[in-house]
C-alpha cells in the first residue's frame, strides 16, 4: 500500500536508590531529566533544547480505534505537569508513571530503531553520572533496562508502527496476535519465576519474557492493568485520515540488538503483509490469554498451543508459516517500504533464529536475551553451588539489565553488536535523516531558544515579535533531510524559516 | 571485551585425516578452552556484581507503569 513502515521505540526504564530505605521514584526520575536538560545551560550544542517543553495539547491517548470507549475501561492519565525534554536527536526524554523513559526519534527501519534505542541507552547512563555527580553517594541512583520487578509490577517497552489507515483493524488484530504470541521465543529477556495469577509459583524456576504474565485481555485500551495483547490506543501523531500509528506493549527490553532487531523488524514485516492483504492463512488461537503465557512459561518451546478449530501449533511452527509468508514477500518486492537491503537482513536473521531455536537454542546465547541470561544463571549457579532461586542468581538475572559501561553484563558475555559503538555515539546528538525526526532535530540544533514547545507533529516558535508560531509536521515521512536540509540551511532564523514555509504553501 | 564476541564455535581441525582418538583429543581441548574461557568469565561477572544480594533483591521495588 506504500506506507514506509516508520517504527520507534518507547522504554520505561525501572528506576532505584539502592542506599536509600524510603523509595521516591517519581523525583529520582525527574533529577535523572533535569540532570541531562541542564547541559544545554553550559554548552551551546549539547543535545537538549532545556526550555523546550512537551506540547501535550494533541495528546488524545484515550481515543480507542474501536469509537468510543466502552464504559470502564480506563485511559491511560497523561501528567502533564512531569518533566519533559525533547532532545537534539529528535527523541523524548520524561517522566512517566514513576519511571525515566526515553522515545526514540521516528526511525525508518527497524536497524535504525536498533542504533537509537542504544543511543538512549547512552543518554540514560549520560543521566546516571550527570545526576550522580551532584547527588550525595548515600542517594545514588541507578536505572535498569528490563519490566518487572519479581513483585507483580511490570513497566513497558512499547512500540509504534506507522500502518495504513486503510487496513482493517479486525486484520491487524488476527495476525498480529498471532505473531505477538509466538514471537516471544526470540524476543524474551527471560525472569526467574512467574507471577501470574492461578499458576503455581514453583512450577516455573525460568520462563521467556518478563511480560508474558501480565496480560489479561486480548483487546483493549488499557497500559496499565487488564493489559491488552492488542492496543487500541488511536493516537497517530500524524494525518489520522491517512495514518494509524499501532502501539504495541507486549514485548520485553531488550539488551541483546539482534532480539530488538528481530522483535521490530518481523513485525515491521508482517503489518507491511497485513496491508498488502498478503496472508491467506490465519492462525487464530482458543484463548490467546492463556497461550501468551503458555508460550512464555515452556523453554522447551514445544508446547502445543490450542486453535480455535481444536487443532494444535507450536510457536515454533507458527513463527515458521509467518516467516515463510515474509520471506516470499520480501522476495516479491515487499521490501521496498520495509527497509530494502536491511529487510533481506532481518529475513536472514529470523531464518537463522528459528533454525537455532529448533536445533540447538543454547548456540544463540550472543543473540537472543532470554537464552543468554539462563545460560549466565546456570552458570553461575553451578560455579557457585546455588539454587536458581538464590538471592545471588537473582541478582544476576537483574544485573543482566544495567546499562552502565563496566558494570553491562551483556557485554561482558560478548551479545552479538549489530550497530557500531561510533554510530551510537552520533546517535545521541543527531536526528535520522529520513523522518520527521530530522526537522525537529535541526530545529531544536539550530534555535533551541526560539522553539517553545514540541510535540511529535509539530514544533511551536516563538518569533522575533514574542509571536507563536506553530509549524506543523502531520507526516513522519515529511521533514526529512532530502526535503528540507537546504532550507534549514538557507534560513538564518526562525523568521525566516516561516517566512518560507508560508511562501511555498500558497 | 567490547569487541569480543563469547562464541562456542571454535574453528574445528581442518586435516580430514585426523582419526577418532586425535579428535576426541581436540574437543577435550576446545572443552577445557571453553570452560577456563567461561571461568573467566564468571570472575568478571563476580567483580561486577553489586555486594549484599539478598538486600538488594529484596529492596528492588518499581511501581507499575505503562
Amino acid at each position: 500500500m506504500g506506507i514506509p513502515k516508520i517504527c520507534g521505540i518507547e522504554t520505561e526504564y525501572a528506576v532505584i536508590q539502592p542506599k536509600l530505605g524510603e523509595q521516591n521514584p517519581i523525583h529520582a526520575s525527574s533529577i535523572l531529566v533535569n540532570a541531562y536538560a541542564k547541559q544545554a545551560e553550559v554548552s551551546s550544542k549539547s543535545g537538549v533544547a532545556y526550555t523546550v517543553e512537551w506540547d501535550f495539547n494533541d495528546e488524545t491517548p484515550g481515543n480507542d480505534v474501536r469509537g468510543l470507549a466502552p464504559i470502564g475501561s480506563l485511559p491511560p492519565i497523561v501528567e502533564s505537569h512531569l518533566v519533559n525534554a525533547v532532545l537534539e536527536n529528535g527523541a523524548r526524554f520524561y517522566v512517566d508513571h514513576a519511571h525515566p523513559e526515553i522515545s526514540t526519534p521516528e526511525c525508518i527501519n527497524a536497524l535504525q530503531v536498533v542504533k537509537y534505542d542504544r543511543s538512549g541507552e547512552r543518554i540514560l547512563e549520560k543521566a546516571m553520572s550527570l545526576a550522580n555527580e551532584a547527588l550525595s553517594p548515600e542517594e545514588e541512583i541507578i536505572v535498569y533496562k528490563d519490566n518487572s520487578d519479581g513483585k507483580g509490577n511490570s513497566y513497558g517497552c512499547h512500540e509504534n508502527y506507522l500502518v495504513d489507515r486503510l487496513t482493517p483493524f479486525g486484520e491487524i488484530i488476527c495476525h498480529a496476535t498471532t505473531h505477538f504470541i509466538t514471537r516471544q521465543i526470540f524476543t524474551g529477556s527471560g525472569k526467574i519465576g512467574v507471577e501470574a495469577t492461578g499458576v503455581d509459583s514453583d512450577s516455573i524456576k525460568y520462563q521467556l519474557t518478563q511480560r508474558a504474565d501480565f496480560f489479561e485481555e486480548e483487546v483493549g485500551l488499557e497500559t496499565t492493568l487488564k493489559r491488552p495483547i492488542i492496543n487500541t490506543r488511536d493516537e497517530p501523531h500524524a494525518d489520522a485520515t491517512k495514518y494509524r500509528r499501532l502501539h504495541v506493549i507486549c514485548g520485553d527490553a531488550n539488551m541483546s540488538e539482534t532480539a530488538t532487531f528481530l522483535k521490530v523488524g518481523s513485525t515491521s514485516i508482517l503489518l507491511a503483509m497485513i496491508e498488502d492483504s498478503y496472508l491467506t492463512k490465519r492462525i487464530i488461537f482458543d484463548n490467546p490469554v492463556r497461550s501468551i503465557k503458555e508460550v512464555s512459561h515452556d523453554t522447551t518451546l514445544r508446547k502445543h498451543l490450542i486453535l480455535n478449530d481444536g487443532s494444535t501449533i507450536t510457536a515454533l511452527e507458527a513463527q515458521w508459516e509467518i516467516l515463510n509468508s515474509a520471506s516470499e514477500y520480501i522476495s516479491r518486492g515487499g521490501g521496498e517500504f520495509t527497509g530494502g537491503e536491511v529487510a533481506n537482513k532481518i529475513i536472514n536473521t529470523w531464518e537463522k533464529v528459528l533454525t537455532g531455536l529448533e536445533n540447538n537454542p543454547e548456540n544463540l546465547r550472543s543473540e537472543i536475551d532470554w537464552i543468554a541470561k539462563k545460560f549466565l544463571i546456570e552458570s553461575f549457579a553451578d560455579r557457585h553451588n546455588l539454587s536458581i532461586l538464590d538471592p545471588r542468581v537473582r541478582l544476576l538475572a537483574l544485573q543482566y539489565h544495567d546499562v552502565r559501561q563496566g558494570k553491562r553484563i551483556s557485554e561482558i558475555i560478548g551479545l552479538k553488536q549489530l550497530i557500531a559503538d561510533s554510530e551510537v555515539n552520533e546517535g545521541v546528538n543527531n536526528p535520522p535523516e529520513e523522518t520527521r525526526a530530522y526537522f525537529r532535530g535541526i530545529c531544536l540544533q539550530k534555535w533551541p531558544d526560539s522553539i517553545v514547545s514540541a510535540n511529535w507533529d509539530s514544533l511551536v516558535f516563538r518569533l522575533e515579535d514574542d509571536y507563536l508560531k506553530r509549524i506543523p509536521i502531520l507526516d513522519p515521512i515529511e521533514g526529512s533531510l532530502v526535503k528540507v536540509k537546504s532550507l534549514l540551511e538557507r534560513v538564518n532564523s526562525p523568521n525566516e524559516l516561516i517566512a518560507e514555509i508560508e511562501l511555498s504553501n500558497t | 571485551m567490547a569487541d569480543q564476541e563469547y562464541s562456542k564455535e571454535h574453528i574445528p581441525n581442518e586435516d580430514s585425516d585426523t582419526s577418532p582418538n586425535e579428535e576426541e583429543a581436540t574437543q577435550n581441548q576446545i572443552n577445557s578452552e571453553l570452560a577456563s574461557e567461561l571461568d573467566g568469565l564468571l570472575d568478571e561477572i563476580d567483580s561486577v556484581l553489586e555486594t549484599n544480594a539478598e538486600e538488594f533483591v529484596k529492596s528492588y521495588v518499581q511501581k507499575g507503569g505503562q
